[in-house]
């Protein structure tokens, strides 16, 4: 199964899992891990989902969480996972 | 399973430290569109190219979005025109023809520089090599994204000196040719001793007749990261500095071998190699010297470079090598003058000679490379330097190459500004002195004893 890691990066503020779950729901994409840390005040995320079932493209999905991303005050990156499995596992 | 430590370094890779995949090149084979008939060759070329690449551009731009690595360049290399051309190229005029060929289709298919006007001339030159490398000067300035390499040297074949010759005129006339545009011609033009035949980085790259009849190369990049990780062991020793170029140098080849897997899947076209290459750009932070820089050095050039230089060299090859499972092309470290802000800030400090750089190409991956010399150079200087890069790569079994570029009207202490990823340069002094004697004998420069290994 291939699958997508989405980075959320940005200010903490109240909220912001909320609005991507919300948004992942809608587009039935189904998350199988969610971590979170607070670095230096600011809030990282990332979340493994799967977006076998999502209703639009790859693309699509990517470009509208970005957009959300901007409406919350955060970047939201979406990347196919084998980027960084290449990377960090031999 | 990944976590987020390990997403947000690739990231932190990406966006702070200018990690990217500098090129994806797609080598095609020419050989099967040789025919006598000029226009016909011509018609033949660029419908072969254009069927080939045309989905290039728009797939490198899909793996990049999805996996979020920028892929600077896509990029088209041919079977050397030379070879191509010779039954149907009877002038000068005739081989830039193609040339402009070459243009218009890379134009159509979108990539930024098409290479393979080139000529393989290490040992001796057809007539058709000779037309084509006359035909350089002008197949340059009336193009805008073809690239041109000549080999003149191999550790097989020894170097061809009546070659080195000719071309220390054609690079001068190349520079005249395109003044208007400080003789931004040269910056296009390369000539090699044992020039790889699946290069993806320009302007060297050819389609060698090794090769089958298309194929996907990948060039990685990364001074940036190696910089950054080098930052976190100040003061250690050479044994914790090398692991960490090691490790660096896999994790940026795993990321141009996953990018050329899947290039080459979407394409339908065979994966060739990954050249696995820190390869520096203008922008601040993305250069080589500064790694020098971050090693101890207070500028790159000082005493102690060479060594720097070959440590590294080697750590991102033994790095490298493991991450992908075919390395090829130049692969090692590039030492680009005009196109590495910390080279640049070196010359102009007066820590970095023509002179050392010679001595540094000794030990990186290719040679002397976007330098800008004075305009008034004499064709023999140039074709003396060129001997002397040839030389060294001849003898250490190793590429070697000569990117100089004779800026005319402009004279040590000038700067030149050729924009983009070519960057800027000022102008360096070349030795004075004459070699006009040793360049004008003729003939060539026999093989070294250690090549006879039959």
């Amino acid at each position: 199964m291939k699958r997508t890691i989405i980075t959320v990066v940005g200010k903490d503020t109240v909220g912001i899992i909320a609005k991507v779950c919300t948004y992942l729901a809608q587009n039935q994409v189904n998350i199988l891990d969610i971590s979170q840390t607070i670095v230096q005040g600011y809030f990282n995320m990332m979340m493994i989902v799967d977006m076998n079932q999502a209703g639009k493209h790859f693309g699509d999905i990517a470009d509208e969480l970005h957009l959300l991303g901007e409406e919350i005050g955060v970047l939201i990156k979406c990347q196919k996972e084998e980027i960084f499995d290449k990377m960090h596992r031999i | 399973m990944i976590n987020i430590y390990e997403v947000a370094e690739t990231n932190q890779m990406i966006e702070k430290e200018n990690l990217d995949v500098r090129t994806i090149t797609m080598g095609i084979s020419l050989l099967d569109c040789i025919d006598a008939n000029l226009d016909r060759l011509k018609e033949k070329i660029f419908h072969k190219i254009y069927e080939a690449a045309k989905d290039l551009v728009k797939t490198g731009e899909e793996i990049s979005r999805e996996f979020g690595i920028p892929i600077v360049n896509k990029r088209i290399s041919v079977t050397p025109i030379a070879l191509v051309g010779g039954a149907a190229c009877k002038s000068v005029e005739d081989f830039a023809s193609i040339a402009k060929t070459l243009d218009e289709v890379a134009h159509k298919v979108g990539v930024n520089f098409i290479g393979g006007y080139s000529a393989l001339v290490s040992k001796g030159m057809t007539e058709a090599d000779r037309l084509l490398i006359e035909s350089i000067p002008l197949a340059l300035s009336v193009t805008e994204r073809v690239c041109s390499s000549v080999n003149l040297g191999s550790t097989k074949t020894g170097i061809n000196m009546d070659a080195v010759k000719l071309m220390g005129e054609i690079i001068l006339q190349t520079a005249e040719y395109t003044k208007e545009a400080d003789s931004l011609g040269c910056a296009k033009l390369v000539v090699f001793c044992n020039a790889p035949d699946d290069n993806p980085f320009m302007a060297g790259a050819f389609h060698g007749v090794t090769e089958g009849g298309r194929v996907i190369h990948v060039g990685v990049s990364g001074p940036g990261v190696v910089k950054t990780a080098l930052g976190k062991v100040r003061g250690e020793n050479f044994e914790v500095l090398c692991e960490t170029i090691k490790k660096t140098a896999f994790k940026v080849t795993r990321v141009g071998q996953l990018v050329a897997q899947e290039a080459s899947r979407r394409l339908d076209v065979p994966f060739g190699i990954v050249d696995l290459s820190l390869a520096p750009t203008p922008a601040v932070g993305d250069s080589v010297a500064d790694i020098l820089c971050e090693m101890g050095l207070e500028y790159a050039g000082a005493p102690g470079t060479t060594a720097a230089l070959a440590l590294l060299n080697d750590q991102v090859k033994k790095g490298g090598v493991m991450a992908s499972s075919y390395v090829g092309g130049l692969s090692g470290a590039f030492i680009p003058v005009s196109e590495d802000q910390g080279m640049i800030d070196a010359v102009s400090a007066g820590a970095l000679t023509l002179e050392k750089l010679e001595a540094m190409t000794c030990v990186c991956s290719v040679g002397l490379d976007m330098i800008a010399i004075p305009g008034d150079t004499k064709a023999a200087s140039i074709a003396g330097i060129i001997a002397d890069e040839m030389a060294i790569g001849m003898v250490n079994q190793k590429t070697t190459a000569v990117r100089v570029i004779p800026v005319i009207g402009k004279g040590v202490g000038e700067t030149v500004e050729f924009g983009g990823l070519l960057g800027h340069a000022p102008i360096m002094p070349v030795n004075r002195f004459s070699c006009d004697g040793f360049v004008n004998r003729g003939g060539r420069i026999p093989a070294p004893i250690h090549s006879f290994k039959n």
